[in-house]
């Protein structure tokens, strides 16, 4: 079984939308307060889960033809984007923690595709 | 992009509630792992099928029902998470979910286990946490 060149292209491009979709999600979250208007109203919150519905549609698209072992690794990169993305809008700090935490996950979820074939 | 750089900067952390958060996340991917394997099943009865009928299926079919389901109350418990944790740090914590599926399908499915794959295994453990238990701690 083989993975088409599509598949991977509509998983990384569902990846990195998901990882926008995290930013309006956080902006969202703390634009809640004990109204309810504060969540029915929230177009951060609207916008976070409408692109994160636009990434799993892109996802089912991509891993309907595919091995996920191959796919799933793809996904990973949103993981990076978020990093670089919690600086931008966040102010969050980059630190030496998170580089190696995140630097982990990737190697890890690489062997695991290594694994997989 | 320029919306969220308005976003209100409510930064007084509270350890506690910045551990409650690591741990609902952490706790969510084991949701997320059994959506994805749903997701997986209702998407091999599409393989052909365009963007509409796609979105169509979400709703018709059971298992992508079922696990776009259990994708919204995940939704739901990250965007508390994130009101109280760091988004760096929370987002990459989901790949958790890589070791809920491998195991899953090991034990249930009779995957062979190998040891490229406990080596990953292994190491996306260890990433989770090197970021659970030290990464809020350079963030102040």
């Amino acid at each position: 079984m083989t993975t088409p060149v599509s598949s991977m292209v509509l998983v990384l491009v569902g990846s990195v939308i998901g990882s926008v979709g995290a930013i309006f999600l956080k902006s969202g979250a703390h634009a809640v307060n004990r109204n309810w208007t504060s969540i029915a109203f929230n177009w951060r919150l609207a916008l976070g889960v409408g692109t994160y519905l636009a990434s799993s549609v892109l996802f089912v698209k991509g891993m309907s033809n595919g091995e996920l072992s191959v796919l799933f690794p793809l996904v990973s990169l949103g993981y990076v984007c978020t990093l670089v993305w919690s600086r931008l809008f966040f102010h969050e700090v980059i630190t030496k923690v998170k580089l190696a935490g995140v630097g982990l996950i990737l190697v890890g979820i690489t062997f695991l595709s290594l694994g997989s074939r | 992009m320029t919306p969220a750089t308005t976003a209100p900067e409510v930064h007084v952390p509270d350890p506690a509630k910045r551990k409650l958060a690591i741990f609902i996340v952490l706790a969510c991917t084991l949701l997320v792992a059994i959506g994805q394997y749903l997701i997986k099943l209702g998407a091999n009865r599409l393989s052909h099928a365009g963007l509409v009928a796609t979105m169509i299926g979400i709703f018709t079919i059971p298992q992508l029902f079922a696990g776009y389901c259990l994708y919204g109350v995940f939704t739901v418990l990250f965007v508390y998470a994130l009101r109280h944790g760091e988004l760096s740090i929370l987002y990459p914590l989901i790949a958790l979910g890589y070791v809920w599926v491998t195991i899953t399908a090991v034990v249930a499915f009779h995957e062979s286990m190998n040891p490229f794959k406990i080596m990953g295994l292994l190491v996306i453990i260890l990433g989770v946490a090197v970021l659970g238990f030290g990464g809020g701690a350079g963030a102040e």
